[in-house]
């Protein structure tokens, strides 16, 4: 029997020294992991951990979304466009040479190595350029970020390509708000008259310019 | 006298024959058709359990049929659940994903469904939102509750009614689209102070599983305060601001606008999962009446047999006291 304990401290002990010395080699790595994208941001899974010991932590955006690449060292020759709505990717991650965008203070040309903005939209036309040829669509507004890695995000809420849109409907739609506009008595109708106002002329440039 | 013996030999042995782990109601539904025997009826009355054989498969029907219009409400709503999820992404790219950020009000919007019968994600999400409730409450943070959805609202409104701001339900009587998701997150933007607001949701990976997820949406103040202190947000200010006449009005309606895109998001992978959930639970439900169907077919066969064999029993010993 007591042939048996010894062995099995000595066993006992060699596994323990052979986890120790597996755990001081595999320390080294464990900042290498990547640690936002793949586990999450690990403050939060620690207080989680203290709160809820036998519930998993949720996930978090970042870790469903692919990391988005550094900012490269030389001036790269396209910009890639994200141009997202709610209920379609327009363009994911397609590679154009230049995307005309109307920001609030007007049209924005944006190329590769642009400065990174934010820009605020306002309803207009939005084109983009890819060699010779241009895709134009008028957008209502949202906003458009550029990064420093000449990666461009343009969100907005509708995107409709110029052919499809009807000038009779935005002559008549543009006397409609212009009388509202005038007729307006509170603030909101007020407001509300001046967008529609502001849409349809964006239209009306839109189309015809 | 020996016929008597039989019979009662015959009463005993019933249960003990019959099938090695028997569901105690068919149990209890057996017994009054011994009693019946005990009273001087002829037969053992299959009635009970044809009874239940009934209602049991019609059960079954409609759990199935449950199943097929949820796997139909599903593939509807996963396209474009599926087509909304670009529209997070230039945010959390932008401003980064800080669930771990420490504000004095954060407010917790759970997101569950209306209807039941979907499995255990109302549960999931109620069970995350408390956790986030508890991880942030501290001396001198508060944390409130915005709630979407009847099932949501039927769990927090026992323990957490004193930290319900507010409370928002039928979302899905209209087809769901961004309209009525901003209006909504107007709504909360208006009625509810907040430093951060985390929107708690199940993402539908698959139609068998789904991600209890948090997103973290930072109000305007906050994004500055952490911008200034560096780490994720840390680069916000190499940006430049195009538009509106200050930096803090345009972050203004960043957030805004965040918080509406993020919540359509939200709200969609939710419906999704709630549809995947209310799948996988009807059909386990009809397959679970199936199996109950087989084990009452093979009770019923039994009864069946023994009220044959009593018949019989019965007519032989008195033809063959007749003769004797």
């Amino acid at each position: 029997m007591f042939r048996q304990v010894a062995h099995r401290l000595l066993t006992r002990s060699t596994t323990n020294h052979s986890a120790c010395a597996a755990a001081t080699i595999l320390r080294p790595y464990s900042t290498d992991v990547s640690t936002d994208a793949s586990s999450g941001d690990s403050a939060f899974v620690e207080a989680w951990k203290k709160v809820a010991p036998n519930i998993d932590p949720p996930k978090t955006p970042i870790q469903f979304m692919e990391p988005r690449p550094p900012t490269p060292s030389t001036l790269p020759s396209k910009l890639t466009v994200n141009f997202v709505l709610p209920y379609a990717a327009e363009l994911s991650k397609a590679e154009v040479d230049m995307v005309i965008v109307p920001a609030t203070t007007g049209q924005m040309g944006i190329l590769p190595g642009h400065v990174p903005t934010i820009a605020e939209l306002k309803p207009g036309l939005l084109s983009v350029h890819e060699g010779n040829d241009v895709k134009k669509y008028f957008i209502s507004s949202g906003f458009a970020f550029v990064h420093s890695n000449s990666y461009a995000d343009i969100l907005a809420v509708e995107a409709i390509p110029l052919d499809r849109i009807d000038p009779a409907q935005v002559q008549k739609g543009l006397s409609e708000f212009t009388q509202k506009l005038n007729s307006a008595s509170t603030d909101l109708d007020k407001a509300e008259a001046q967008i529609g106002v502001d849409v349809h002329s964006a239209l009306n440039s839109a189309l015809t310019g | 006298m020996a016929m008597a013996a039989l019979r009662r030999e015959g009463r005993r042995f019933a249960p003990l024959v019959s099938s090695p782990n028997p569901i105690n109601a068919i149990r209890s539904t057996l017994a009054p058709a011994e009693e019946q025997v005990g009273l001087g009826v002829r037969s053992i009355s299959t009635q009970v359990v044809r009874n239940r054989m009934k209602s049991v498969r019609n059960i079954q029907k409609i759990t199935k049929a449950m199943k097929m219009v949820a796997a139909s409400k599903l593939r509807a709503i996963q396209v474009r659940a599926e087509n909304s999820r670009g529209l997070w992404q230039p945010f959390t790219a932008l401003l980064g994903d800080t669930p771990s950020v420490n504000v004095k009000k954060n407010v917790i919007v759970t997101i569950s469904s209306d209807k039941g019968l979907c499995g255990g994600i109302n549960s999931t999400s109620v069970k995350i939102s408390r956790a986030l409730y508890k991880i942030n409450s501290g001396p001198d943070t508060e944390c409130k509750y915005v709630i979407l959805g009847e099932k949501g609202k039927a769990q927090l409104i026992r323990d957490s009614k004193k930290d319900i701001e507010l409370i928002l339900t039928e979302l899905q009587k209209n087809f769901l689209n961004y309209t009525q998701v901003s209006v909504l997150a107007d709504d909360i933007l208006k009625n509810v102070e907040f430093d951060a607001l985390r929107i708690v949701f199940n993402k539908f990976q698959s139609v068998v599983s789904f991600l209890p997820t948090t997103a973290t949406v930072l109000s305007p103040e906050i994004v500055e305060r952490e911008s200034e202190a560096g780490g994720k947000i840390g680069d916000l200010d190499s940006y430049e601001i195009e538009g509106g006449e200050t930096k803090s009005e345009v972050l203004q309606n960043l957030a805004e606008f965040q918080f509406s895109c993020v919540m359509f998001n939200a709200v969609l992978e939710n419906a999704c999962s709630e549809q995947g959930a209310r799948m996988s639970a009807m059909d386990s439900s009809s397959r679970n009446a199936g199996d109950m169907l087989d084990r009452l077919t093979l009770t019923y066969n039994r009864t069946r047999q023994a009220s044959i064999t009593t018949e019989l029993i019965e007519i032989i010993s008195g033809a063959s006291a007749l003769e004797g």
